[in-house]
């Protein structure tokens, strides 16, 4: 870990004036960021410096703005979602859990306890990648951590590498699981920028790696990250996150699914939201998947053929083309017991 | 009595709470890292970043402008600083025979190539982590298979081990009805015990201390003083608690004589604690073992032919091996068995002990193996146990002293409930689980070795006993005070214990489940001098009041013991920390272990494939039990790494860089809580005279030996998929898309 200079912002216009500041005195990107960072739980910021896979010469403090950006609002027309709301808030909100459960499941089986505990929903989706070449600045080859110097993953140990959006230059996956439920769930995202506030639709938030996978989200510099919303619609309750792993908890997935449905009385799928975890670059939406199901009944071999969509341009490499049959059952799985639910 | 505590049966001891239980619950027992010094210094290690070849250079003028850094060690000013030593196989005191920072030349990933010394942790660890390595880099051999590395037969290479066979296994194999031929693998693992592999070093004048979590204080303090080139007086290691170590803290590590090197340059006390990244590659592991598996057996299940081919990785430099073939030869009655292990060498760091470190992989093998033979003859596999279960070892005709395995597979069957059992595969379902029931022997050799301890008694009833043993979370300062208190008729609230100090009298290495019977079998003989002394026939108030009457200040009985079958100068080698454990398979005249029989229910998701673990029973037979407490706890501990070891462990290994990859407690699985459902443990009573005076067998290991293959056995009778390489994960499960 390198020295840096700490600072704490009262307010996100401070946050963002502050990160500019930053970035001002110490122009030259430090291993393709941005040198100034803003510290929410520090769960991942924290371990990454402390593994110097990230050097920021500054760290802005936001948990500062908890008490304006943390609130959790139910109405008619949507969920709102203060950035930094801690994890274990919204996973064990009663309404959420009854009335959007893909959101609280998505973060009830992530993590663990403590880290849900310490851990903001705006640090969670930003969280970076758990490729282990990434996380060791031992390995020489990571395009992620530094820009042009290749992917030891590529024909390295990669079984819990990405099979969905993955490019020449990066097959890391992108490792939360509330995210998928965000994506899922068409939520946008608002953002405070030194330009002023502005609304961003969540699945345009992550960027796929393509020739540069040190550029992970379209935010600018400055741009924190206030709240989530997520439009009432007709599927939530019928909703549910199904995360598959080697244990029973405290791991990343090695597939998840998010999935929302609306079944009409004739138990015909009205609409349906597919969102993939654990073996895509980026919070993954399955929109063929989705719309393969409109108009049919959901019985296990529909469920199944949507499922093989959502997997179509799958590329696998050496360890881990077992993702894609775990993918496809994942899904299935989540939308024949989300198609069983009582709501 | 609660489940924590169970109810002795027979030949049972009490189950006393924990000695230093409230030490550790409240924070105040000291480990390695914890004790306070003044002007301390740190250490942060650099570690090679590839696995073999050479440092070409070692930019360090950066960082060592850089506050608070003090030195930079490396090859260019640590040369000689340090002797060369044996490796422990090769009857030396250390894990591997690389000597730390004498060359720039590379031997594994993970090496220590550099250390830093500063004024503060973070300091060291900011300068180390700026250090710009430049390295020549040769080709590496990363494990089976890999271009470059070397297979040896390990009888060519090791005067000690001798391939057990007997009989013609060609021809009775060939003749045989039933047979199976079956391949297993293992994958490599790590101990990765909670606490971190520490290191605090501290002279005082010629006088060297050692604050270091140790299974064998007497080892580095003799091995540390050969490789600095000191007399052994001169060093005192102190390791009154180790936080988990697993066979990974019983050699000396290149570390120790690094940070004593450092604590001599600066004139302060250092201290290192590694990474748990480091921890992969400073100390040893459990290499990925391979196995090829012949039986064959009458229709009515008598087996008629063995052969067990093992393949071990190991490192360059050193011939470790751990050759279980010694013990799954020797489990069940066979007229005719062949047997050989091979050990590949390749550019890894040397593996070493790890809990069960023969049995775990080749029992995996063997008892896989015996199920799938059990299934060909279409046999209750436990039934294939007791057709072939024996009073003597096959290869010599050696009798146990004792062998209760029917016994435990009879007590374990009846409460797992296994008679409900459908032998079908696939047959048991619970709604989309798919449920499957398997079992396995489990065995595990009773060894001991020399020990010594002094025990005193004085005027006011109390009493003290002194070993250099090592608390490494067994309960050893429990039943050393239970046998003292016993021996000695006093309240166990009388007695106190001193241990991991090598001011003690020595104790033998806190590994090879060998310590209970050891030091225990040496305090009961001090007790029973102090009792000769003073009067032969009184114990309790008697005893101290015969103490009182002479008007003694205290009495204190230095003792020595030695087990069956030691060799001549045992006892001079455990002062130099070197004591060899004998018994198991190893004697001359008989055979002593301890058996167990383990059952699991596992789940497998009819689509997705988890595996989970909802139930396991486990019962085992080993002498007399000490403590139903400690020792429940040791055999369920032994049965929940099985969990681990069966569905989740594995060191990755990135073969063309032949290094590590999951170096972290997130990557690396094991078990957590949701994982660990209801674990049934069972002492089946047994008593053996001939082991020890005391009749203890020694309860460490066994009780991870027999969970992988009952773990695999149950799951090929949910899914009727025989997997035969661990960890059993979901890849292996999946029926490719
Ligand atoms: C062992 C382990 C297991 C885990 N398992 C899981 C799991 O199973 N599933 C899962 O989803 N996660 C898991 N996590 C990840 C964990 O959920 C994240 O580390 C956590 O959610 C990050 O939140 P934070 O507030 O601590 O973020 P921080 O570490 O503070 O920040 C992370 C990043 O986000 C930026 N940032 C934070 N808040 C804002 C904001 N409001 N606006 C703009 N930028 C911001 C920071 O600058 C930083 O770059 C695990 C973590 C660990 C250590
Ligand atoms: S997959 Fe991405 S993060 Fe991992 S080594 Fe390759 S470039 Fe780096």
């Amino acid at each position: 870990m390198r020295p840096f200079v700490y600072e704490r912002a009262a307010t996100s216009e401070v946050a963002t004036q502050a990160i500019r500041a930053g970035i001002a005195t110490d122009t030259a990107p430090r291993q393709g960021r941005y040198p100034a960072e803003f510290l929410a739980g520090g769960t991942n910021l924290l371990d990454l410096m402390k593994l110097d896979v990230m050097q920021p010469a500054k760290l802005i403090d936001i948990t500062g703005l908890t008490q304006a950006h943390s609130a959790i609002l139910v109405s008619p027309q949507a969920l709102r979602l203060g950035a930094l709301a801690k994890m274990s808030a919204v996973a064990d909100h009663p309404e959420i859990i009854k009335n959007f459960p893909v959101v609280a499941q998505s973060l009830t089986l992530a993590a663990s306890a403590q880290l849900r505990n310490m851990a903001s929903i705006g640090g969670n989706v930003l969280q970076r990648t758990r490729c282990s070449y990434f996380r060791d600045t031992s390995w020489s080859a990571c395009n992620k951590r530094n820009p042009g110097s290749g992917c030891a993953a590529l024909d390295g140990y990669n079984r819990g590498h990405a099979v969905l959006g993955a490019s020449k230059d990066c097959i890391a996956t992108y490792p939360g699981d509330f995210a998928q439920a965000l994506m899922a769930l068409d939520a946008v995202v608002t953002v405070l920028g030194p330009d002023g506030t502005r609304t961003v639709p969540f699945s345009d938030l992550h960027r796929a790696p393509g020739s540069t996978p040190n550029v992970e989200t379209t935010l600018r510099p400055g741009d924190v990250i206030t709240a989530f919303v997520i439009p009432a619609a007709t599927w939530m309750r019928r909703s549910l996150y199904m995360k598959i792993r080697d244990r029973q908890s405290y791991q990343f997935a090695l597939a998840s699914a998010a999935v929302a449905l609306d079944i009409d009385d004739g138990g015909l799928v009205r609409q349906a939201r597919i969102a993939l975890g654990g073996v895509a670059t980026v919070p993954w939406r399955a929109r063929d998947a989705e719309a393969a199901l409109v108009g049919k009944k959901l019985d296990p071999q529909t469920a199944e053929s949507a499922a093989r969509l959502a997997f179509g341009g799958a590329a696998p490499r050496e360890h881990n083309a077992f993702k894609i049959a775990l993918g496809q059952k994942t899904v299935t799985r989540a939308l024949v017991q989300a198609a069983t639910l009582e709501v | 009595m609660t489940v924590a505590a169970p109810t002795p049966k027979a030949n049972m001891g009490q189950p006393v709470p924990r000695y230093d239980g409230l030490a550790k619950v409240t924070g105040s027992a000291l480990y390695a890292a914890d004790f306070p010094h003044l002007d301390l210094a740190y250490a942060y290690l650099v570690s090679s970043g590839i696995a073999k070849g050479r440092v070409k250079s070692l930019d360090v003028r950066e960082v060592r402008t850089l506050p608070g850094v003090l030195d930079i060690l490396s090859h260019e000013n640590m040369s000689d600083a340090v002797a060369h030593a044996k490796f422990f196989s090769d009857g030396g005191p250390v894990s591997n025979s690389v000597v730390p920072l004498s060359s720039p030349e590379i031997a594994y990933a993970g090496q220590t190539i550099a250390v830093v010394l500063a004024n503060s942790y973070e300091a060291a660890r900011d300068a180390a982590q700026r250090i710009v390595v430049d390295y020549d880099i040769d080709p590496a051999s990363a494990t089976f298979g890999s271009k470059g590395a070397i297979d040896q037969v390990l009888a060519e290479q090791s005067k000690k081990h001798e391939d057990p066979k007997v009989g013609d296994f060609a021809s009775a194999y060939a003749a045989a009805p039933v047979k199976i031929d079956a391949a297993y693998s293992t994958p490599t693992q790590h101990h990765n015990p909670l606490e971190l592999f520490a290191t605090v070093c501290s002279w005082d004048g010629p006088n060297l201390t050692v604050y270091e979590p140790s299974q064998n204080v007497y080892g580095i303090k003799n091995g540390l003083a050969q490789q600095l080139g000191m007399d052994a007086s001169r060093v005192r290691v102190i390791s009154p608690f180790i936080g988990g170590a697993f066979g990974s803290k019983g050699a000396l590590t290149q570390r120790t004589a690094i940070v004593a090197v450092a604590a001599k340059r600066l004139g302060r006390p250092v201290k290192l604690v590694a990474t748990r990244r480091q921890a992969f590659t400073i100390a040893t592991y459990r290499a990925e073992t391979r196995h090829i598996i012949k039986l064959a057996a009458t229709p009515d299940g008598k087996l008629q032919a063995l052969s067990h081919e093992g393949f071990e990785v190991t490192s360059r430099p050193d011939p470790y091996a751990v050759a279980g073939t010694d013990a799954s030869t020797r489990m069940y009655a066979c007229p005719n068995i062949v047997s050989n292990v091979t050990i590949v060498r390749a550019d890894r760091s040397t593996p070493g002990f790890m809990r069960a470190p023969a049995e775990t992989p080749y029992f995996f093998a063997l008892e896989s193996a015996m199920d799938e033979l059990a299934i060909a003859l279409n046999m209750d596999p436990i039934e294939l146990r007791r057709v072939n279960d024996t009073m003597k070892e096959p290869i010599k005709g050696l009798p146990y002293t004792s062998r209760s395995l029917m016994a435990c597979f009879d007590e374990a069957a009846t409460a797992f409930g296994w008679s409900k059992r459908n032998p079908r595969p696939g047959s048991m379902r619970d709604g989309d689980w798919l449920v499957g029931w398997g079992c396995a022997t489990a065995a595990y050799p009773t060894q001991m070795a020399p020990a010594s301890a002094r025990v005193s008694l004085f005027p006011d009833g109390t009493a003290r006993v002194e070993t250099a043993s090592h608390e490494i979370g067994t309960g050893i300062y429990t039943v050393a005070a239970q046998t003292a208190a016993e021996q000695l008729g006093l309240p166990f609230e009388k007695i106190t214990v001193a241990l991991g100090d090598t001011i003690l009298p020595p104790a033998p290495v806190s590994g090879g489940s060998i310590t209970t019977a050891s030091v225990c079998s040496v305090i009961a003989q001090a007790c029973a001098a102090i009792r000769g002394k003073l009067s032969n026939e009184a114990v309790g108030a008697d005893l101290v009041e015969a103490l009182n009457k002479r008007g003694l200040g205290a009495i204190e009985e230095y003792a020595e013991w030695v087990p069956h079958g030691a060799k001549a100068g045992a006892m001079q080698a455990l002062y130099k920390g070197a004591a060899q454990p004998i018994g198991g398979a190893k004697l001359e005249d008989r055979m002593q272990f301890a058996f167990g029989a383990q059952f699991v229910e596992v789940r497998v998701h009819s689509q997705t494939r988890e595996v989970r673990v909802p139930r396991m029973v486990s019962a085992f037979a080993a002498g007399r039990i000490m403590n139903t407490r400690t020792a429940r706890s040791q055999l369920m501990g032994g049965m929940i790494w099985g969990i681990g070891s069966a569905l989740h462990e594995q060191t990755d290994i990135d073969t063309n860089a032949a290094r590590y990859v999951n170096t972290d407690l997130a990557e690396y699985l094991i078990p957590v809580n949701a994982d660990v459902v209801d674990i049934e443990v069972i002492m089946v009573p047994e008593e053996d005279k001939l082991v020890n005076p005391l009749g203890i067998k020694g309860i460490g290991e066994i009780g991870i030996v027999g969970a992988n293959a009952a773990v695999a056995n149950a799951v090929y009778h949910a899914t009727g998929q025989r997997i035969r390489d661990l960890p059993l994960r979901i890849d292996g499960l999946m029926p490719s898309a």
